[in-house]
């Protein structure tokens, strides 16, 4: 009798430990892809946050050199100020930093302090505020990258001289203006305004952003209808036969081909065949619309599918036609899990970069774009396209573009979840 | 003699290749209760759905023979479904309300037939199905509450107010009862004896004593045929066939 009982107690305890190293290993998963993510998270964090301050170098302009009263500039229009010759006049502002240096040698170090388009800035400033110019005005003006890099701690100072972009005197030079206060470290608001350039200081991410957006507006608007349309198709009013199998293995089929195959129908038929504009956010819409529409019309025809049969049947018992019941009772209770799948397409679509490398969404574009028709990269393109410089400031600026990325992605996710929460039919 | 509302005649229903109801004939009268009964599987919710072509959304279901409502073949093929729908209302064995607000529930048959010219209307059709299915007084403050919120009772009393809302004829009920406790059960029993002044019901019913308490004739289905159909005292008190017998007096089934 004890014998029996003291089995029987073994035997459990033997499950009971086995149990518990179950949910070790369980934990220790989950840990190890908690690590991971963490890791990357940090990893981009830490050499991305950077990228969204910048350096400027506080210059005093004086204008009445360029004119014999500064009033004046008010009557001009911008084309006039365009035409105005400003390059030396910039610069001379610039030497005014240092008075004392005569060597032209120097002086060159000096304007290399400042981003290229020092000219450009200034006249930018002078065109907004025109009505208003005193005889001097103080600029912030943008500090190249190697300064910016300086400024930021992330460029070793101790190198051989020949070992380093930026040289002994304008370290002396740069020095001395912290000393003087006129380096100051602001938000880089360029960044996130500006398209992409080849000076590492002025490159923003703003026209990747807008090309990324107009891409999945393009893809919001054509793979939604189409997606939702054919999956209550397919779900509630197609026969069941073998066409209708053979349409569905296809669309499983579609979901799990290599996206880098839509860029090269893309290639093939959108841009060769019916000659729709290259590297357009509206052709890289078209194309992601192809790899999203499987994803959606699978959501939706779950979350048809996940209908009770009864709320059919109560509809069609006080004589609703097939179309009624399916618009008014099983549509609407599926449609946040449809518009859970749409945004989840949507994000995997933001993140897609292959198939935009094959329709030229990888151009270099320096302008914002205004319409989907206009040539843009997208965010993940633009990571692409950074990742292969090897300038500082474009390093920062690929982890930058990546933690915008995610928290787009972060914010579409978080989005499902609360439309789901939210509309949810509770039964 | 009491008039005659349906009549089947020969009714034969395959499920692909299984038969599930064998030549079935029977008549059922208008204004009163006429209870189908028998074991599970026999085919009694196959009959009821034939006589509103509930089976017709079901691919595989083939049915033959001729089911007659008012002398009008309803599978001729000029007959409307939608039509015959309007006429022949359901209420199923599982409480099934639409996830709207309980005033939406039942004024979606009404909408869709266009029946309500005016909102106030609408709301007059609503307060009436409600009253006629006992449940106004236990809702009428919560009318935009969703009919989901509802007790199971409550459900069924809400889908009986969807049943009538579009003024049926008849009034089909695939075992109404089976989700619902005695209480709830006796409500329901309740408002068939008042139903019927109006309405010709069908019941699907698994309890003998409902079937007697509530009907006026019976049917006894087993294995897809019909056994036999009488007046209710007759078959609990005399039935003629042996299986009958045996089923009511629970030796199976
Ligand atoms: N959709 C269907 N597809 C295939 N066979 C079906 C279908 N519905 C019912 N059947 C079959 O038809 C026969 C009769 O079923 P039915 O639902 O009419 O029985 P019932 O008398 O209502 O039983 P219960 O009392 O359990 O509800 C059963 O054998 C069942 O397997
Ligand atoms: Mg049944």
């Amino acid at each position: 009798m004890t014998d029996r009982i003291e089995q029987r107690i073994n035997s459990l305890n033997k499950r009971l430990n086995s149990e518990k190293r179950f949910r070790i290993y369980c934990i220790g998963a989950m840990s190890f892809a908690l690590a991971w993510v963490l890791i990357l998270f940090l990893n981009i964090f830490s050499s991305g946050y950077s990228a969204f301050y910048r350096t400027v170098i506080q210059v005093d302009v004086p204008f009445l050199n360029l004119i014999e009263d500064t009033t004046q500039f008010s009557e001009m229009s911008s084309e006039d100020i365009n035409n105005l010759s400003m390059y030396s006049f910039s610069k001379k502002a610039i030497y005014r930093l240092f008075p004392d240096i005569e060597e032209k040698k120097d002086k060159k170090m000096l304007i290399r302090l400042f981003s290229i388009e020092f000219e450009q800035e200034i006249r930018e400033f002078l065109k907004s505020n025109k009505s208003n110019i005193n005889e001097t005005e103080t600029i912030y003006l943008t500090a190249s990258d190697d300064v910016d890099q300086v400024n930021k701690g992330n460029y070793p100072r101790d190198l051989d001289e020949d070992k380093r972009r930026i040289k002994d005197i304008q370290l002396l030079f740069f020095d001395d203006l912290v000393d003087r206060g006129l380096v100051s470290y602001e938000f880089n608001l360029p960044f996130l305004m500006r398209g992409d350039s080849r000076e590492p200081e002025l490159a923003g991410v703003g026209g990747s952003m807008v090309g990324s957006l107009f891409t999945i507006l393009v893809v919001l608007i054509l793979s939604f209808p189409i997606g939702i349309f054919a999956a209550i198709y397919l779900e509630e009013f197609a026969p069941k036969n073998r066409v209708t199998d053979f349409i569905e293995i296809n669309i499983n089929n579609l979901a799990a081909v290599p996206s880098i195959v839509f860029g090269l129908l893309g290639l093939g038929i959108i841009l060769n065949t019916f000659g729709l504009p290259r590297s357009t956010p509206l052709v890289g819409g078209i194309v992601l619309s192809l790899m999203t529409l499987p994803t959606i019309i699978i959501a939706t025809r779950a979350s048809l599918r996940a209908v009770p049969p009864s709320i059919r049947e109560g509809a069609l018992a006080v004589g609703a036609t097939k179309m009624q019941a399916v618009m008014h009772h099983v549509v609407p209770v599926a449609m946040p899990g449809a518009l859970t799948g749409t945004i989840i397409g949507l994000a995997q679509a933001l993140g897609e970069t292959a198939p935009l490398l094959l329709i030229g969404m990888v151009a270099f574009v320096v302008d914002v774009p205004q319409t989907p028709l206009d040539a843009s990269a997208s965010l993940p393109v633009q990571v692409y396209l950074w990742s292969e410089s090897a300038e500082r400031g474009y390093v920062e600026k690929t982890s930058a573009t990546i933690m915008m990325l995610l928290g787009f992605l972060i914010l579409m996710n978080l989005a499902a979840v609360l439309i789901r929460r939210k509309f949810e039919t509770k039964w | 003699m009491k008039s005659i509302k349906i009549k089947a005649d020969n009714l034969n229903v395959h499920y692909g290749e299984k038969q599930a109801l064998f030549d079935v004939s029977m008549y059922m009268e208008k204004k009163q209760v006429t209870a189908l009964i028998g074991p599970s599987g026999c085919g009694k919710s196959t009959f009821i759905r034939c006589l509103n072509r509930m089976n017709d959304v079901i691919d595989i279901c083939k049915v033959q023979g001729k089911i007659e409502i008012d002398g009008n073949d309803i599978y001729a093929p000029d007959m409307q479904v939608e039509q015959l729908r309007e006429r022949v209302g359901m209420v199923f064995q599982k409480p099934n309300p639409f996830p709207k607000s309980i005033f939406e529930n039942v004024a979606y048959g009404p909408k869709i037939h266009g029946i309500a010219e005016h909102k106030s209307d609408l709301e007059e059709i609503v307060v009436n199905s409600l009253k006629k299915a006992a449940l106004f007084d236990e809702v009428k403050d919560r009318l935009s509450d969703s009919g989901t919120s509802l007790s199971g009772g409550q459900q069924q009393r809400l889908c009986i107010a969807r049943a009538i809302s579009v003024n049926p004829d008849i009034i089909l009920m695939d075992e109404p009862c089976s989700a619902l406790d005695p209480i709830a059960t006796a409500r329901i029993e309740e408002l068939m004896g008042d139903l019927k002044t109006e309405y010709t019901i069908i019941i699907v019913t698994h309890s003998m004593q409902q079937a007697a308490r509530v009907s006026s004739r019976t049917g006894f289905f087993h294995l897809g045929k019909l056994v036999e159909v009488d007046k209710t005292e007759t078959i609990f008190s005399n039935p003629s066939d042996q299986r009958t017998q045996d089923y009511i007096t629970g030796r199976f089934g």
